[in-house]
């Protein structure tokens, strides 16, 4: 592939005369030089494109003005999935109703083997329940004080990844905080 | 004569493609652009999510350790905001004073204090803990007011509604973070960008 013998000497070869070690002396072997500079422009090319921070996109739901009447939107319980999520990466997650729950309360953790189990298999089952691609899981998101921004970033994530058609976030109210610091 | 032949195939001449790899490489260098020097250094959390940042028209709130630094993509943007915000609270700034502001990428200052750090150099303003933030509290609610004024001078210069991009600490409390989404709310701005890592699906 490349030109390996630069080396002046034709004295390495045996049998090779010294006429020939001449003649191929004029020529500077350019491997090294070609395959930093290869090195380089990858280098270059990788960072130059990773460099440029990630976002997420977040869209909340209009604020209610304070004078006005809560709109009540009334979603069937067994499409609705809460999240709650405490300190110390504390996860739980119910079906339906806080006070009347289908499924749970029960404790998770992130990542692939904790929360996106449930997400995944209720993201698939919710719409084939109700024959209806467009009635897909609602998923709420409900998050302590003490939560650090990694773990509601963390959560987001997992409804990207699940590709959760409907998700909102939402504080906690006292009886879930109830929930979340009773039994650890 | 034979073996003569095949030792001469071996060698190719590279100079063509050592050309190539040079320019290739001159090119990624000058186009590849350095970190900028951050006031306030917040280690932002991963996603999966590969959504890049808008180039144009972007403010950031990079919030972390309990402080808001805020700034504007666009010199004048930037100009136009500090004349306004000027304009706002009474303070008159030199034109060398707007001038060096739209070259300051991001700062975390009340208002009253916003000239000292102008008049400082780069090296000087970057220092850890020397900004202290911007006020937020409802008393004193600088950063609403930046955030406005940025928004009013993004249109008038550029005719696009300024987009936002949180930049926040992954071990910050979600209170801080909500605090600030609460004041972008407060202006209708609902829709914003997390400013986030990247890594695979299996963690």
């Amino acid at each position: 592939m490349a030109e390996l013998n630069t080396d002046a000497g034709g004295g390495k070869k045996k049998g090779s005369g010294k006429v020939r070690s001449k003649k191929g002396n004029n020529k500077v072997d350019l491997t090294a030089m070609v395959d930093l500079a290869f090195l380089l422009i990858t280098f270059f090319m990788l960072t130059t494109s990773l460099s440029k921070p990630q976002s997420m996109n977040l869209g909340m739901p209009d604020k209610q003005k304070k004078d006005q009447p809560e709109k009540d939107i009334e979603v069937a319980d067994d499409r609705t999935m809460t999240i709650l999520l405490g300190e110390n990466n504390k996860v739980k997650w119910y079906m339906g109703q806080f006070t009347s729950p289908l499924e749970g309360p029960e404790d998770s953790s992130y990542g692939k083997a904790g929360i996106r189990q449930p997400i995944l298999e209720k993201v698939k089952s919710v719409p084939a329940k109700y024959g209806d691609p467009k009635k897909g899981l609602i998923v709420i998101i409900k998050l302590d004080k003490k939560t650090n921004y990694k773990n509601m970033v963390d959560i987001l994530d997992e409804m990207a990844i699940a590709k959760v058609p409907t998700y909102a976030i939402v504080d906690l109210t006292k009886e879930e905080k109830a929930l979340l610091d009773n039994n650890d | 004569m034979a073996v003569k032949t095949q030792k001469k195939a071996g060698a190719i001449d590279m100079t063509a493609m050592c050309d190539v790899a040079f320019l290739l490489l001159t090119f990624f260098i000058l186009t590849a652009t350095a970190k900028q020097p951050e006031p306030l250094t917040v280690e932002t959390p991963n996603s999966t999510v590969q959504t890049k940042l808008p180039e144009t028209d972007l403010a950031t709130l990079t919030v972390g350790d309990g402080k808001v630094f805020f700034g504007v993509l666009g010199r004048d943007v930037r100009e136009r905001t500090l004349e306004m915000m000027g304009i706002k609270y009474g303070i008159a700034f030199s034109p060398e004073e707007r001038q060096r502001f739209a070259l300051m990428d991001g700062f975390g200052v009340p208002i009253a204090n916003l000239k000292q750090i102008i008049a400082m150099t780069g090296s000087e303003r970057n220092q850890q803990g020397l900004q202290p933030g911007i006020p937020k509290d409802s008393l004193n609610n600088e950063l609403k007011e930046w955030i406005y004024n940025a928004r009013m001078a993004n249109i008038e210069l550029h005719q696009q509604e300024l987009k936002f991009a949180i930049k926040g600490d992954a071990k910050l409390e979600y209170p801080n973070i909500k605090k600030v989404m609460d004041i972008l709310q407060d202006q209708e701005v609902n829709s914003f960008n997390l400013v986030t890592g990247l890594r695979g699906e299996n963690f």
